[in-house]
């Protein structure tokens, strides 16, 4: 555990660096022209391999590190302000909202992305703000409790209103696209996605990485961080809408994609300490270097795609059981 | 002395519940004059000293602070002013001692600012003044119950705030810890720091506070110079149980239940 502030900017800078030099790599991993890595100098030969990275690899690229960075950082700070290091982004009925959003419109509405898109955004809003809702009439509890019992109710109805469109799913042309934006992936992201996006979660992030040390005291009771000066309900809700922002952007084009936002704030713990004004920059850019990984191991291990959700499960509870397995060794979660 | 804190009429009652806990509480406190609250469980203590902290707001009632009302008071500058030792404070995450009392800088720093050197030297000084600078590293989840303590009046310290609410601060200690926070907090006093504080502990009352309030069932029963109000008799009626105090070599003590004779 780092606990001196000069050796984690040290490893927060090393960090970043790595990062930019996986996105380097990155650009040339794939399958084209052949599974692996494709030789810098086709580039400058090969217009298909240089359309094919300009057009396709780099927006997917800046979205897989976006993508980790906005569940990495909104599971850090969710973890922090409702005092759990088990909740994960979606928990406030947001991914099971975005879930719904985006098979009633494909449904009801449109398969165009666009919709889908904006339809898994809004709904994402409207399962956070319903859970708010109920937690604010909820009359027992302290409000952290609250939120928690709300987000649980909002995602169980919405997670039953998906059961009952896939039920009315036409099974061959809408059920396949319900299921394959379940799962997450970044098969279909263009510039214009990922520029629809940017605005959005580079101002959450920005709110929170800014926010990074107050962050800190929020974890207290709500007593305590009020004697320390702050706001703690109104502070709470901006900070709250900040990561929902970067969530629900990031899922509707994204799909669902789990685990990220629950594992990696535990690694950046485990490296960074319990300090937020470390431990969230840390979070965000091993969330950008993991999801950057698994993208390029969903696009290039097999011909057809994996689904980007599948991989981040699966390595996300490896990861989960090798420090689970540690703890044991006399250090903490 | 100039009055700290002036309670006009206080009356307050938890939201969705008719009872109220303390009803019709008027009352003056000085500076310079530790005070002592003491009642049975449920008399209103713990409300009282969340009312002057300002976390909760009276149905009824004003509230001053220095000749102010609160609501004219910012946030930031309350936390400057007030600073509050919690009873028990759950945490769930494993800073390190230092981090943890330098929460104590938050008042002093804009909602976007990060801690300066000047504010870690600031922590630092308070966590030597309370004898742990030698744990500053250590994670607090690593620490006892006394040493938790210690680091909660640490933060107060590095809040810099002439004001100090302790809610029950003995609650947790073994004698040791309990004679060495005593010693501490006489020192804090008697370099002007103002301590309001919440116990259970009559002897705890007697070794710190000059003045005491006995509460019971929201409303002040005696209040007075602390040597006089903490008296065999109204112990006794104040608990239910007979209760007797005994001067012993300039000090009193305290003896209680099956010791006594009913």
């Amino acid at each position: 555990m780092i606990t001196h502030s000069r050796t984690a900017k040290v490893v927060i800078i090393s960090l970043g660096v790595l990062l930019l030099i996986l996105v380097g790599l990155s650009v040339f991993i794939g399958r084209y022209p052949q599974p692996g890595f494709m030789n810098p100098t086709l580039l400058k030969t090969d217009t298909l391999a240089y359309r094919l990275v300009i057009n396709l690899r780099l927006p997917r690229i800046f979205t897989a590190v976006l993508l980790g960075m906005a569940l990495s950082a909104a599971g850090t700070v969710l973890q922090v302000i409702f005092a759990n290091p088990l909740v994960e982004p979606g928990f406030l009925g947001v991914s099971q909202g975005a879930a719904f959003g985006a098979a009633f419109s494909i449904i009801y509405i449109s398969s165009a992305l666009w919709s889908v898109q904006l339809a898994a955004f809004i709904c994402a809003f409207l399962g956070m703000g319903f859970s708010y809702f109920v937690a604010r009439r909820v009359r027992f509890g302290g409000w952290v409790l609250r939120l928690i019992m709300a987000g649980i109710a909002v995602s169980a109805l919405f997670s039953s209103g998906v059961g009952i469109l896939k039920l009315v799913a036409d099974p061959l042309s809408q059920l396949p696209d319900i299921t394959f934006w379940m799962l997450g992936g970044l098969w279909s992201i263009t510039w214009q996605k990922l520029l629809s996006i940017l605005p959005a979660v580079l101002i959450g992030l920005s709110v929170l990485v800014l926010m990074r040390w107050r962050l800190n005291l929020l974890s207290l009771n709500d007593q305590s961080s009020f004697s320390l000066g702050l706001s703690p309900s109104r502070e709470r809700l901006l900070i709250l809408i900040a990561a929902v922002m970067v969530t629900a952007a990031v899922i509707s084009v994204a799909g669902i994609v789990s685990w990220i936002g629950l594992i990696m704030p535990q690694i950046a713990r485990r490296l960074f300490g319990a300090n937020t004004r470390y431990v969230l920059p840390g979070a965000i850019l091993v969330g950008g270097i993991f999801a950057l990984i698994c993208d390029d191991l969903a696009r290039t291990l097999f011909p057809g795609e994996l689904p980007l959700g599948i991989l981040t499960s699966f390595v996300g509870a490896l990861v989960f059981l090798f420090l689970l397995a540690r703890s044991h060794q006399g250090t903490r979660v | 002395m100039a009055a700290l804190l002036e309670l006009q009429d206080i009356k307050f009652s938890y939201s969705g519940s008719r009872q109220s806990v303390l009803d019709g509480l008027t009352l003056t406190i000085q500076e310079g004059q530790p005070l002592a609250i003491l009642g049975p469980n449920g008399s209103g203590k713990t409300t009282l000293l969340h009312l002057i902290l300002g976390w909760l707001k009276p149905n009824h009632g004003s509230l001053q602070l220095n000749g102010k009302r609160f609501a004219d008071y910012s946030r930031r500058e309350l936390g400057q002013l007030l600073a509050l030792v919690p009873q028990n404070e759950p945490v769930s995450f494993e800073f390190s001692a230092l981090d943890y009392v330098l929460f104590g800088r938050a008042p002093y720093l804009a909602p976007l600012e990060q801690p300066s050197k000047a504010d870690q030297s600031i922590a630092f000084a308070a966590l030597e003044r309370v004898g742990l600078s030698a744990l500053a590293n250590r994670s607090i989840m690593a620490m006892s119950g006394g040493e938790k303590q210690m680091l909660l009046i640490a933060r107060a310290l590095a809040q810099q705030s002439q004001t100090i609410l302790l809610d029950e601060p003995t609650s947790h200690l073994d004698l040791g810890n309990k004679a060495r926070l005593t010693n501490l907090l006489r020192e804090l006093a008697a370099e002007g720091h103002n301590l309001i504080f919440t116990t259970h502990e009559p002897d705890f009352a007697l070794a710190l506070s000059e003045r005491t309030l006995m509460m019971q069932r929201g409303q002040i029963l005696f209040d007075g110079p602390t040597s006089t109000v903490i008296n065999s008799a109204v112990l006794t009626d104040l608990y239910g149980s007979p209760v007797e105090v005994v001067a012993h070599e300039g000090r009193f003590l305290i003896r209680w239940d099956h010791q006594l004779p009913c």
